[in-house]
């Protein structure tokens, strides 16, 4: 028979580092969610452009990061680019890596919005009068965000999650503080019951803080819904 | 012609002397790829009349349409309209296109994340930099024209086929445009909506808009259109006055269009 007696009174003491691991994540996630937002909208603007030789240059990076784990990428910023020269703290190695890898997996999504919009809007748009910056902008790529945030976001959630895994070139985030904390107590188990549920805290923060963006970004979504 | 159908009739629009012809379509051909489609394809559009474009399926009536507006590339021949030459190249043209001709289409393309009245507004304020403000009269003036000022505020989803098109024929009215292309706007309706959007069609043309419509309405077509166009295998095959092209046709394959039930 297998008894484990649980003890939690080490959060007395390291209840703040917790904390401070949660906000680490916020702030790294948050920046990597910021800026690969950015990178993935580039990218599937570039993929659906009119450029073979740039959408095919876009569609191999995808293809190479949706095909390679999440870790390696992240080695590979942090101990490959200072051999080019390029110094990195950790937590800037963790961003860059998180946008890289958001950029593709979002593209993908967005692109897919991009496709769903039917050649009838935009030749309707067209006679309008409308050019073709302003139909890219008002017929094409507002419509087609709004048609996927919702995947858009899940997407986002997954990435705040993974972060986790920067831990391991010990960038400062949650999992990190866990991880010292589990080695000054040795309490393992008690410790990554206590980071999964503070995770999961996180998730329920960014789908609320994702989801009200939406709302006020994508009007037809508050006033259409049921 | 009976008496009820005299009634019916909306007094002829004359074609105001010595003034040019809205839309000249002059020996145009075009093809896709190895497929012509159309076959030096010649028409002249009067101002304030109404040309409806009848044929079978397939006969080039669409494909004539968006090469007048700058949506197809002719192969050859020339369409003027207003005045100016239509060259799918030529931005200039194609910008000043824009500002004369409006279009509806069978699938009214309204804009899904936009309300009606941003449907409406989003020309006047992007394209022609009206103030918020005065594009939003003119918006709701034009829904007002269709019968639909309560639903300034829907979206595309809550309305049925009918207020949609109301709304995509509002949204072009808007632009105050010289002449209004129709390609079969009622066909993707149910049958008892089409009516409330060929009355719209209707006080347009009695207020003297210039209207070029490809329709399967032939009662619509007999009644209000100044002018028939037949086309067949991407040709004019005949065109005159409905009370010509209905009663008296001069060739066998419009005799059979017109008999084969539509
Ligand atoms: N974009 C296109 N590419 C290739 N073929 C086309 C295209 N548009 C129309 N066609 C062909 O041109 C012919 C005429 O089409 P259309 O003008 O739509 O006829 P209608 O409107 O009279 O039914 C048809 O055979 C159709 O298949
Ligand atoms: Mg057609």
């Amino acid at each position: 028979m297998i008894s484990y007696t649980f003890d939690f009174s080490f959060l007395l003491t390291t209840w703040p580092a917790f904390m401070r691991g949660a906000w680490q994540t916020i702030l790294l996630a948050g920046s990597s969610i910021a800026f690969g937002f950015v990178l993935a909208l580039v990218c599937a603007i570039i993929r659906s452009g009119k450029s073979k030789l740039a959408a095919g240059l876009v569609g191999a990076y995808v293809e190479v990061i949706r095909n390679t784990p999440l870790l390696v990428q992240i080695f590979i910023v942090y101990f490959g680019l200072p051999s080019l020269g390029l110094r990195l703290s950790a937590e800037t190695a963790a961003v860059i890596a998180l946008v890289i890898n958001t950029g593709a997996y979002g593209s993908e999504i967005i692109r897919a919005g991009i496709d769903s919009i039917a050649k009838g809007q935009i030749e309707a748009a067209e006679c309008l009068g409308l050019n073709k910056l302003q139909i890219y902008w008002h017929i094409v790529l507002i419509p087609a965000v709004e048609r996927v945030y919702p995947a858009l976001s899940s997407q986002f959630v997954l990435l705040m999650l993974s972060s986790s895994i920067t831990s391991q070139i010990s960038a400062q985030e949650l999992t990190a503080e866990a991880n010292m904390i589990q080695s000054e107590t040795f309490r393992s188990f008690e410790v990554y019951l206590i980071v999964a549920a503070v995770y999961l805290a996180l998730s329920v923060l960014f789908r609320v803080v994702l989801w009200a963006i939406g709302e006020v970004a994508f009007v037809r979504r508050r006033k259409l819904r049921t | 012609m009976s008496v009820n159908e005299a009634a019916g009739t909306r007094p002829r629009n004359e074609a105001v002397p010595g003034a040019e012809p809205i839309i000249v379509v002059d020996n145009v051909s075009k093809s896709f790829g190895p497929l012509q489609v159309l076959h030096g394809v010649s028409l002249t559009i009067e101002r304030g009349t109404m040309v409806a474009i009848v044929g079978r399926s397939g006969s080039g009536k669409s494909t004539l349409l968006r090469c007048m507006n700058a949506l197809d590339e002719t192969n050859g021949g020339t369409i003027k309209v207003c005045g100016n030459a239509v060259a799918m190249s030529d931005r200039a043209s194609v910008k000043r296109l824009r500002t004369d001709v409006g279009m509806v289409f069978q699938s009214y393309n309204l804009f899904p994340h936009l309300t009606v009245l941003r449907n409406i507004t989003l020309a006047l304020t992007v394209v022609q930099k009206k103030a918020r403000v005065e594009a939003e009269k003119i918006a709701r003036d034009v829904l007002a024209l269709v019968g639909l000022a309560d639903k300034a505020e829907s979206y595309p989803e809550q309305l049925s086929g009918g207020q949609a098109q109301r709304v995509a024929i509002a949204r072009s009215l808007a632009l105050s445009p010289k002449v209004l292309l129709f390609d079969e706007v009622t066909s993707a309706l149910d049958p008892e909506l089409t009516g409330e959007v060929l009355k719209v069609m209707e006080d347009l043309a009695r207020q003297g808009m210039t209207m070029v419509l490809v329709t399967h309405e032939m009662a619509f077509a007999r009644r209000l259109a100044d002018i028939v166009v037949f086309m067949h295998q991407g040709k004019v095959w005949e065109a005159g006055p409905p009370a010509e092209i209905f009663a008296d046709p001069k060739t066998p394959e419009l005799r059979q269009f017109l008999s084969s039930g539509l």
